[in-house]
């Protein structure tokens, strides 16, 4: 299996047999993360505040090239003034072994909350984004990512 | 797995007042997640960069605290609004304690 | 010819109809008739720019046989809307009489009969004459020639040459512009050293190193025709790293990357241009959602999926083209503009009937030329078939069967993988398999036939996984292509449910027994996408099995059960 599977395992049994990589197989004996587990870190952080909708562009691919490179790019809009700007923003993911995939600090002086990474995910799954206003208020996205063997195409 | 990390970063050498610049960031990283495990099923013990930061002149810009979800030879962009010329400080900090730097300066007229 | 303005009159009540203003006239031609080149020329212009779409040709330089789909399944927004129609239906729709030229075109039924009177289509000296023609009615400075990708893969020489014969000839041609898919499988550095070199555009708003995030190609082109600037953006295949080997092109990462397309757009339309084109490899489902999302799109020329439309398909402001596969046809754009913008546009799909234009010399004595080193191979006759061998459909064609059957005989296995690929010529009852008819259908440059255990389950989660590919309501979340084809065992699928919940009834056809998910099958496959895999090229698998065979008969294949359409 040429994957070099560096984070997550993965049932990757069809050596060279099926038309892709098995992305998609889930560990069989690993727990995993689901959509409770996510809601726990976001209460963790934030008690049982209000998450409002909107604000929040999650730019994710619909399906993973590579599972263990998915680009994820965020942008939150605000003016980002001292008066008004996005003090943190949290990206999780509900079907990985631990639900937090990064979060950031963002200040004034970064012009626009906007920022790039990559993550690694083992199955097809929802990723969860929320932003922290400097006035306290939340705002949350949330975005389906999917990881497939893919399709022979045209 | 023992080569030293290499951070490599792009800031533009230049920019006019009030622009919007992107800095790209890339540090070559195992990114162990301890998840895995070896040939005789003990788990590789976690080894990640557990947190990004940058700074402009001393002050800090942005920061971001990866967890082991983030891939090997971890890459971080974000924006910053040049208003003077000066110096970034940008610091990846591993789970072992290491500290890795790399410095940038730009010009702003 | 309808004009833009009266078909928008005559779409206005819904959202996205097509229309059919394609084949005018001929759509209406009687039965058998035949049409001439001057038929097929024929066409009345409008405004300052003529734009010719080509796309999907793989590699075919020579005429063909090419059988459109009798099954094309459309999911969600796109379920029973064109280009999701076949044979009564898509006839119904575009005005199209059966049993004539355009028939025999452009569906599938009676196409035996109907091969016999209107011959092979495509031929890209025939192309070549089309073109020509239109540039010397319209002059040079008015026609863009663009490509839609697909262009460098699917024939023997092209696979040799590593797509110089393709390169070569799309040069000649006076090829504009280009977009690409399988293009990417000869592997990064080839495609990069022809993209840094081709007379041509190789335009790609959509791929990105992996390592900074920056463009690898260029990702539009401005040409300046007839006095208007036209805006070429180009997009490739959004899933190229999934549906292809992504080890033959590591550093590149793909997607769909919409806000892209609409920064470039915008930025487009700064710069002056008057017309907005997107040279799309999408597939037309995933264009037809997209120009509801990006705005100020005037056409999108779409490809990958092979569909042929003698008709526009509108979408909001924006136009959307099906010019086919394989060489049959070249569409013809006449686009007018005033105050910037475009305001007629005028469309023909030109069915590239063989028998009817006269090659263009030059063009023939250069493909002559490219194919001179594999002629020998070409022709040489390795069988021949009784039955009608065909590809399009979407689970399973005759030469797919012919396929399997050659991998369960070969390798042999309990089941056979086949790719449900869209393209490689049909072949007519009595025809000959020769080596250049095995390989039109299986030139690959990942050709390996494997030979492994695999267990019911993972044969059950394959097939989920591919018709979540083909089937997912929403197109972003689709890959293209059809179903994988299967020889040994058959299946029940209701496209209607979700991933994971399509597939039942999976039966080991030979024994007629149900198969078992714990229990390991011997499975033959090809075109795996990963890295290293084991095994002879396919098209020795099919050769070897055509020669034992010497003639070959595909039963009628019913392993399939289909709901939920």
């Amino acid at each position: 299996m040429p994957l070099r599977s560096n984070g997550l395992t993965r049932r990757s049994t069809i050596t060279a047999g099926a038309m892709a990589a098995f992305a998609s197989l889930l560990g069989a004996r690993m727990a995993f993360a689901d959509e409770k587990a996510v809601m726990a870190e976001i209460r963790k952080l934030y008690g049982d505040k209000a998450l409002a909708e909107g604000r929040i562009r999650l730019d994710i691919p619909e399906i993973a090239e590579n599972g263990l490179v998915v680009p994820v790019n965020i942008e939150v809009e605000s003016p980002m003034t001292e008066a008004d700007h996005v003090k943190a923003v949290h990206i999780f993911a509900d079907g990985n072994p631990q639900p937090g995939i990064v979060s950031y600090s963002f200040t004034p002086a970064c012009g626009k909350a906007s920022a790039a990474t990559r993550m690694r995910l083992a199955q097809t799954q929802n990723i969860v984004c929320v932003a922290e206003m400097s006035n306290g208020s939340l705002h949350m996205a949330k975005a389906n990512v999917k990881v497939t063997i893919g399709g022979c195409g045209g | 797995m023992t080569t030293k990390p290499t951070p490599r970063v792009r800031v533009p050498a230049k920019a006019a007042a009030g622009e919007m610049i992107e800095i790209k960031t890339l540090i070559s990283h195992e990114m162990e997640s301890g998840q895995r495990k070896d040939a005789q099923g003990a788990t590789i013990p976690r080894k990640i960069i557990n947190k990004f930061s940058a700074s402009f002149n001393g002050k800090p810009v942005f920061s971001a605290d990866w967890h082991p979800a983030i891939s090997a030879n971890p890459y971080q962009s974000f924006f910053f609004k040049a208003t003077e010329s000066g110096e970034f400080t940008f610091t990846w900090k591993d789970d072992d304690g290491s500290e890795y730097s790399a410095k940038n300066k730009i010009s702003v007229g | 010819m309808v004009s833009r303005r009266e078909f928008l009159q005559a779409t206005s009540a819904a959202a996205a109809i097509s229309v059919a203003a394609g084949l005018g006239p001929l759509g209406r031609a009687a039965a058998q008739q035949r049409l001439s080149q001057a038929d097929i020329l024929r066409f009345e212009p409008t405004g300052t720019v003529t734009i010719l779409h080509v796309t999907d040709i793989h590699a075919q330089l020579m005429p063909l046989h090419f059988r459109e789909p009798s099954i094309n399944l459309g999911v969600g927004a796109a379920k029973g809307q064109p280009p999701h129609l076949v044979d009564a239906e898509f006839r119904a729709h575009f005005k199209v009489a059966a049993g004539s030229a355009d028939a025999f075109a452009l569906t599938s039924d009676d196409f035996v009969s109907l091969a016999k009177t209107y011959g092979k289509m495509g031929g890209m000296d025939r192309v070549a004459t089309l073109v020509k023609a239109v540039r010397a009615e319209r002059g040079d400075d008015k026609v863009l020639l663009l490509d839609g990708g697909d262009t460098w893969q699917g024939s023997w020489s092209s696979l040799q040459s590593k797509a110089q014969d393709m390169v070569d000839v799309m040069s000649a041609l006076k090829t504009d512009a280009m977009v690409g898919h399988w293009e990417f499988t000869l592997g990064a550095d080839r495609v990069k050293e022809i993209a840094d070199s081709a007379s041509f555009a190789f335009l790609a708003q959509n791929i990105r190193d992996t390592e900074w995030n920056e463009p690898v190609f260029a990702p539009r082109k401005v040409f300046e025709k007839g006095g208007v600037k036209v805006a070429v953006i180009g997009q490739a295949l959004p899933r190229t790293a999934i549906a292809n080997p992504r080890w033959m092109f590591p550093a590149w990462e793909f997607g769909i990357r919409e806000e892209e397309i609409q920064k470039q757009v915008d930025e487009a339309r700064a710069e002056g241009a008057a017309v907005v084109v997107l040279l799309s490899h999408d597939g037309f489902d995933v264009d037809r959602k997209l120009a509801t999302r990006v705005k100020g799109l005037d056409v999108i020329l779409t490809a990958h999926t092979h569909d042929a439309m003698p008709g526009l398909v509108r979408v909001g402001e924006t136009v959307l083209v099906g010019s086919g596969s394989h060489g049959k046809f070249v569409s013809r754009l006449d686009i007018a503009t005033s105050g910037g913008k475009v305001s007629d546009i005028r469309f023909k799909l030109m069915p590239v009937f063989s028998d009817a234009i006269a090659p263009d010399a030059e063009m023939a004595a250069l493909i002559a030329k490219v194919r001179a080193p594999y002629a020998a191979d070409l022709s040489r006759e390795i069988g021949r078939t009784e039955s009608l061998l065909y590809r399009r459909g979407n689970f399973n064609g005759s030469f797919d069967d012919l396929i399997c059957d050659a991998m369960l005989s070969q390798r042999d296995a309990e089941i056979a993988l086949s790719p449900g690929f869209r393209w490689g010529g049909t072949l007519l009852p009595g025809d000959a398999i020769t080596w250049e008819a095995i390989t039109n259908a299986t030139a690959i440059t990942y050709p390996n036939c494997y030979r492994n255990e695999m267990t019911g389950a993972q044969l059950k989660e394959i097939l989920e996984d591919v018709a979540d590919n083909i089937f997912h309501p929403d197109p972003y979340f689709q890959g293209g292509g059809d179903m994988v084809r299967i020889g040994g065992m058959g299946y029940a699928i209701d496209i209607g449910k979700p991933m994971g919940s399509r597939i039942s009834g999976l039966t080991h056809l030979k024994s007629g027994q149900p198969i078992e998910a714990a229990k390991k099958y011997v499975v033959a496959g090809w075109a795996s996408v990963n890295e290293g895999t084991q095994g002879p090229p396919i098209w020795d698998v099919v050769r070897n099995h055509v020669a034992a065979t010497k003639t070959v008969t595909i039963k009628p294949n019913d392993a399939v059960k289909v709901t939920g359409a």
